[in-house]
């Protein structure tokens, strides 16, 4: 079949060439842009030991970690009841809960700022119940809220779709053989999510490193790594810092979103 | 699976109760926000100001040439993607062996990468390249890069589960040619992943803003990216009716990519019986 083969490979052809203008060559020449600097390619090594810049990595990390945690709480518990329970109004939960799937960083943002930014309802709702106005959309916690709200519907999605392919009856065998709602949610229900909670988590943390908009929209001052990014080669224009952390952001979220095609094959994505 | 509410355990509320208060987390702001876009003035209330379209109104003028961008930009990119990335997606279902599984592996690359990346190295590969960066066609190729895979894997999914090889050799051996074969069998077959990864390309393009922040010029500003102009700057209804503008253009996608989705999600389902 070499006509087969060559029809095949004149069609990816254009796809190639689109890919290799502009990823491949930007991405090279980003490599060489960033040992261009006054220390030459020893700027990456300085740009990488930057105490401030591992500070933000810490941070970062540590962030995309605790809002993997609980979006897989927050998001996995209501996706496993939509998925196994019948009810009226059900079709319209499942809609607001899939709806932020597709907004943008900005607009999480904006959500942020009206849940607990200075006119938000959380401080509207703590003064009037005689308490300080809480205000927290522009710091960490603000983030780690927007990272939540926008994490939560790919969760969702992501278990409602595997729950429903679990075997029921398996879950009736442990439940003949005498195992508690508890002992069956642990023994069977869980392993069975396992995959799909593996492919959510990694996504989910992945999203959190890279997102640019939402710490954009909340505030300049939250030194998340992207954010670093930006002002290293905006303000800063140093460039060996922005093109090293950013070739190493792209290196972590790579990695987790491998993981997560590992465990579940499916299509994910690094957007947000 | 109990249908009967009075068989209802305590399991089952507090469940309920709390996919309800998940639902409040992240309904409440978008309706919040659609409020105070029509509100006339929201800190005094709606219910004192009254309601307004003045502020729709002002976003349409500030900021018509920003969401006029981002639609013509949503449509090039669809064009660019169908055009590219469905003939791509042939190619690879039908490459057997391990170049191709790579070739996949490397075009689908773009969307593990965070935008902000991806933009700086565009920026940084062509910015001596004349006039090109300071076009609109520079966004463009930034959009398509970010959602060339997603239409791919979309075309690709469709294409594996159809028996593709077997009905093009039905039609081969009645004498049709490649082209006759492409257009009258193998895309008609995936008119479904087609349209699904049309729908995720025009909807990621309107939203994009990671990679479009640092691809923008002043004279090429895209919808979110006044967006973000407006909630720094301006006032909370004139933001909050931006945001509604958003949604009005953004959430008819998003329920036809739902619907799109369902009959296949409703097949997988278990007999709901019990």
């Amino acid at each position: 079949m070499p006509r087969g083969r060559m029809i095949a490979a004149l069609m990816i052809l254009p796809a190639g060439l689109f890919f290799l203008a502009f990823f491949v060559l930007p991405l090279v020449r980003l490599v060489i842009a960033g040992g261009e600097g006054p220390d030459g390619w020893a700027g990456y090594g300085v740009a990488l030991a930057d105490a401030r810049h591992l500070t933000s990595l810490a941070e970062t990390l540590i962030l995309s970690i605790a809002v993997t945690a609980a979006t897989l709480v927050l998001g996995g518990i209501p996706g496993l009841f939509l998925a196994r329970n019948r009810f009226p109004g059900r079709a319209f939960l499942v809609s607001i809960l899939t709806l932020p799937l597709a907004f943008p960083g900005v607009v999480v943002g904006f959500m942020v700022i009206l849940l607990a930014g200075r006119q938000g309802m959380i401080g509207q709702v703590s003064q009037m119940l005689g308490g300080e106005r809480i205000v927290f959309a522009y710091s960490m916690a603000g983030l780690f809220l927007g990272y939540v709200y926008f994490s939560i519907p790919r969760v969702v999605l992501t278990v409602m779709a595997s729950a429903e392919k679990l075997d029921p009856q398996l879950e009736e065998a442990a439940r003949s053989l005498g195992a508690s709602p508890w002992r069956v949610f642990l023994d069977v229900i869980l392993p069975g999510l396992r995959p799909a909670l593996i492919a959510a988590g990694a996504v989910s943390f992945a999203t959190s490193m890279g997102a640019f908009g939402t710490a954009f929209t909340l505030a300049t001052r939250i030194d998340v790594l992207p954010m670093v990014i930006y002002t290293e080669f905006t303000l800063g224009v140093n460039l060996a810092a922005a093109a090293g952390l950013s070739l190493l952001l792209g290196a972590v979220t790579w990695a987790a979103l491998a993981l997560a095609r590992q465990a579940a094959g499916a299509g994910v994505a690094a957007a947000g | 699976m109990a249908r009967n509410s009075a068989k209802r355990s305590l399991g089952f509320w507090l469940q309920l109760g709390l996919t309800l208060a998940v639902s409040g987390f992240l309904g409440v702001p978008i309706l919040q926000s659609m409020l105070a876009g029509v509100t006339r003035n929201i800190f005094t209330g709606v219910l004192k100001s009254g309601l307004t379209l003045d502020w729709v109104g002002q976003v349409l003028t500030l900021y018509w040439p920003a969401i006029l961008l981002s639609i013509e930009i949503a449509i090039g990119c669809l064009a660019v993607t169908l055009l590219i990335g469905v003939p791509a997606a042939y190619g690879l279902a039908r490459a057997p062996g391990r170049l191709a599984r790579l070739a996949e592996e490397a075009l689908v690359l773009p969307i593990a990468v965070p935008g902000l990346a991806l933009a700086l190295a565009m920026v940084i590969a062509y910015n001596g390249w004349g006039g090109f960066r300071q076009t609109a066609w520079f966004i463009l190729a930034g959009h398509v890069l970010f959602t060339l895979p997603f239409m791919i894997r979309a075309v690709l999914a469709v294409m594996a589960s159809s028996d593709l090889a077997t009905l093009e050799e039905g039609a081969a051996s009645l004498g049709a040619g490649f082209f006759r074969r492409f257009f009258d069998v193998v895309l008609p077959n995936c008119r479904s992943g087609i349209l699904a990864g049309a729908l995720t390309v025009v909807t990621l393009s309107i939203g994009e803003f990671n990679l479009t922040w640092l691809l923008h010029t002043p004279l090429t500003k895209t919808l979110p990216v006044g967006l973000a102009d407006a909630y720094a700057s301006l006032r909370l209804e004139i933001g909050s009716a931006y945001t509604l503008v958003f949604f009005v253009l953004i959430v008819p996608l998003l329920v036809a990519l739902q619907m799109l989705g369902r009959p296949r999600r409703m097949k997988a389902l278990p007999e709901d019986t019990v």
